[in-house]
């Protein structure tokens, strides 16, 4: 499989506060890997750093081959590394047809296409479609503002993933979401992933969706990638039983097998 | 583009204003010229408008255009298309160099910022003797390829071309809005980190806006200069100037690229009854205007036009 991602001896530092430091992943095309970690780890600064949002003390990001430090987002974007966000990042006073237009307009048109009208019969029959692979296609007219938090997610998601990425990061898709409606969410998601065989990166906390849908594990603690994994082994990684799970997680799962 | 409801209702009316030029009395058609000059300003503050941005310095632009048609006039050039199109371009210019550094700030910061460079323009214009100091400097009638119209005439004539300008930019702006581009605006001043995770620049969008915005100003300066005969810094390129246009987009609402005009002649109205009554009245009857605006339709004239034409759909 070809590596699309390659990360070696990042690093972030504010001030004298460690952020990350040592962190050295390499990702292939088509694998679905989470990052689990206590807050304060350091999973959404290195997402941050990887899509541009941050840049790096030290260290290197390569994706498909090319560098990619200091690159601002829509460049880093526009190579085909997108991203949601844990705060859905939209445009609230406008509808969700429109949200996802406006993705759609700035992913097809540039240079001085961008003079094209942003409506017409073939973009609208395009973001249609995109909102029933998402599942929102009833919610179309409302403003995002009025969306309930599941749902925004979903169209922060939706968003990203106009362009068709090579990889998406999402930063915890499901913080903020009821239990009941969590399991419902992240199926719709992965459903959606899986038909564009997008490779995807997500920040989770909640360990059983990361055992249903994620092969490979990249555990945080203090900055540092402390285990790197096919999932079950690292849910039984002393380390990340230590730092990440908790004793009573192990002990759980223990008396379960 | 026969689909968009704006351009055939602007179509229309441009069509309209044309014919009726002929029977209007002459004070009536000098009200209309200004609210093309002021109006072309105003739709340069609505592009930025709707992205949340105001300028409190676009007699820059106006001045600077205005300034250009009376130097180019100084020396020889009588062409009004060559004088509005050299003038207004140049502004745009004026607009993208400026534009550097203004597109890194917003709200307060990005109007006074406007703001300082429309000073600077006023100091220089007041202060060199070539530009007329504070006379200023009279421009002479123009012609219009090649045709030299004189008295009643030469004021129709300026008219119909004020009226093509416009219509020219009514249509160029509606276009730029349904753009991709010009559909960034409420993206732009909602969010500006999904824009750029959507793979645009912020600063590339506020950027063009203002460059258009200024190239509108620019026209609206120019089309004055020819209305009026003469330019002079107190007028055009002093931050009170700034403060009508901003008067005007108000007053006239961001709903619809005809808004602007609409608003301009209400403006030009309200100032020319209000000086009829009383020259020290008139800035308490215009100060009171802009509270009941703010305060009661706070959209503008635009908005209250929509609601009664909504109305009327409604009994139909």
């Amino acid at each position: 499989m070809t590596t699309i991602l390659e990360v070696n001896g990042l690093e972030k530092r504010f001030g004298g506060v460690v952020a990350a430091q040592n962190i050295g992943v390499s990702v292939s095309a088509g694998e679905t890997i989470g990052i689990i970690g206590a807050n304060g780890a350091g999973k959404t600064t290195f997402v941050n750093m990887v899509t541009g949002h941050l840049a790096p003390s030290a260290g290197t990001i390569k994706f498909l081959g090319a560098n990619i430090v200091g690159l601002p987002p829509r460049h880093i974007t526009e190579l085909g590394l997108c991203r949601s966000f844990q705060v859905p990042q939209v445009f609230l006073s406008e509808s969700v047809f429109d949200n996802v237009l406006m993705a759609y307009g700035i992913a097809e048109e540039s240079g001085f296409s961008m003079l094209r009208s942003l409506r017409n019969k073939e973009r609208d029959a395009r973001v249609r479609k995109h909102l029933a692979n998402y599942q929102i296609a009833e919610h179309e007219e409302t403003a995002a503002s009025a969306l309930s938090q599941g749902i925004r997610k979903l169209l922060d998601i939706a968003m990203a993933t106009v362009r068709k990425p090579q990889l998406l990061m999402l930063d915890e898709p499901t913080s903020g979401i009821s239990v009941e409606e969590k399991f419902d969410l992240m199926d719709v998601i992965m459903a959606a992933l899986r038909e564009e065989q997008t490779t995807v990166m997500f920040i989770e906390h909640d360990m059983e969706i990361v055992q249903r849908h994620v092969a490979r594990v990249l555990a945080f603690s203090q900055g540092e990638i402390i285990c790197d994994a096919p999932t079950a082994k690292a849910m039984v990684d002393p380390k990340v039983v230590e730092f990440v799970l908790g004793q009573e997680y192990h002990v759980g799962i223990r008396s379960d097998a | 583009m026969f689909s968009d409801r704006t351009i055939v209702g602007v179509t229309i009316a441009v069509v309209l204003i044309a014919c009726a030029t002929f029977f209007i009395p002459d004070w009536v058609r000098q009200i209309g010229l200004l609210s093309m000059a002021i109006g072309s300003v105003a739709l340069g503050l609505l592009v930025l408008w709707r992205t949340g941005l105001i300028s409190f310095g676009h007699a820059l632009f106006y001045g600077f255009s205005a300034y250009g048609v009376a130097l180019l006039n100084h020396l020889g050039v009588r062409d009004a298309f060559v004088l509005v199109v050299v003038s207004a371009a140049a502004s745009g210019l004026l607009a993208w160099g400026l534009g550097f550094l203004v597109r890194r700030y917003r709200a307060i910061f990005f109007a006074l910022l406007t703001m300082a460079f429309s000073m600077i323009l006023y100091g220089v214009l007041a202060k060199t003797e070539r530009f007329g100091s504070t006379d200023g400097l009279n421009v002479h009638p123009p012609t219009f390829l090649g045709y030299a119209p004189v008295d009643q005439a030469a004021q129709i004539t300026l008219f119909l071309f004020g009226l093509l300008v416009i219509y020219g930019l009514m249509l160029g702006v509606q276009i730029y809005l349904r753009s991709v581009l010009g559909q960034m605006t409420t993206a732009v001043r909602e969010n500006e980190i999904r824009v750029e995770y959507l793979g645009y620049s912020v600063e590339h969008v506020i950027h063009i806006k203002y460059v258009i915005s200024g190239l509108l100003a620019g026209f609206g300066g120019a089309i004055m200069a020819l209305a009026v005969g003469q330019v002079d810094p107190e007028s055009m390129a002093y931050w009170t100037a700034s403060g009508e246009f901003v008067f005007v987009a108000i007053l006239a609402g961001t709903g619809n690229v005809a808004a602007p005009f609409i608003g301009a002649v209400a403006f030009e109205v309200i100032r020319h009854f209000a000086w009829e009554h009383g020259a020290n009245l008139w800035q308490l009857i215009m100060g009171g205007t802009l509270l009941a605006i703010i305060m009661f339709i706070p959209d503008g004239i635009w908005s209250v036009l929509q609601r009664l034409a909504r109305k009327k759909d409604g009994v139909r």
